[in-house]
């Protein structure tokens, strides 16, 4: 009974934690809100090895999360905000990586290993053809 | 030649074992600054001891440490015997004092000595932010033109001071 007890007041604090960030933050509109839920999720954590902004509890999360806060009531764009954020911590930062050369296989690979295979299966198929081709003459 | 195909698998697998082999041992934490190769940011801070407002023109000319610090940092307590040391040495070092309570930090640095040059205080984290830090301590060379060359995250000691000195010019 004591340790039902001793749990729930844990799951309670636990959870007020949570409650009690939200409640900090308020916004102007709607949409604002919206824009800072998608732009954490889309953060990484720069101190984090893969969690992004909106689920870390890092100190520099935190104030992460309060600076994309100030940035969207301030009236900037969401590209401005990644590119601020980009400028101090990088590309790290960014979920999804940017188009360069560094990353340029990151992104073509998949369709190139894709075109390969379709070019191996057409391959295949056109020589099984001519050898059925060939036995049947 | 059509024999060299069969072991396309065999290749590609012994170039993912070269890649990740050479990826063993390495720190998964570490992360590039954004900053190396840009001078420091602009920043109007107060300085811990004077009250004074500092800002880019209190910056020393030759080259120098910046050094993000706090009292609530425990790693930060390992380094500073070091930070001392390079002091003594003559290395000029620039102290930010990052989100911290100032009088416990002129407290701090009232019974374990001062390393450095200038302190100023980073109240809010928001040149720590400009900086790219992620938390403390962190130490970055600034070469005499006052571009940034090398971020250590992690406390400065002296097998780290190996490697650093040599930007420090």
């Amino acid at each position: 009974m004591k340790l039902m007890k001793s749990f729930c007041i844990m799951v309670t604090l636990l959870l007020s934690s949570y409650a009690f960030a939200d409640t900090l933050m308020t916004f102007s509109s709607e949409l604002n809100q919206t824009r800072f839920q998608s732009l954490a999720k889309e953060l990484r954590c720069p101190k984090c090895q893969n969690q992004d902004l909106a689920d870390s509890q890092a100190d520099i999360a935190k104030d992460l999360r309060i600076q994309i806060h100030d940035m969207i009531e301030q009236g900037k764009t969401d590209q401005e905000i990644v590119d601020y954020m980009v400028a101090r911590y990088g590309d790290f930062v960014l979920y999804r990586p940017r188009y360069s050369a560094a990353t340029a296989f990151l992104w073509g690979g998949p369709i190139a290993l894709l075109l390969i295979g379709f070019v191996a299966f057409g391959w295949v198929l056109l020589r099984n053809k001519k050898r059925r081709a060939g036995k049947v003459l | 030649m059509r024999k060299l195909l069969w072991f396309l698998p065999f290749f590609v697998f012994l170039g993912m074992g070269v890649v990740l082999y050479k990826q063993l041992g390495t720190n998964p934490e570490y992360m590039p600054s954004a900053l190396i190769g840009k001078p420091v940011p602009d920043f109007t801070l107060v300085s811990l001891q004077t009250n004074r407002v500092e800002d880019q023109s209190s910056l020393p000319k030759q080259a120098y440490l910046i050094n993000f610090w706090a009292t609530w940092c425990p790693t930060c307590e390992m380094e500073h015997a070091y930070l001392r040391e390079l002091a003594q040495q003559g290395v000029p070092i620039v102290g930010i004092d990052y989100k911290d309570d100032s009088n416990k930090a002129q407290q701090w640095l009232a019974t374990k000595g001062n390393p450095y040059q200038l302190v100023v205080t980073d109240e809010l984290g928001k040149f720590g932010l400009d900086m790219g830090v992620t938390g403390a301590p962190e130490t970055f060379v600034v070469n005499s033109k006052g571009i940034i060359v090398y971020r250590h995250q992690g406390d400065l000691n002296s097998t780290v001071w190996q490697e650093m000195k040599g930007y420090l010019k």
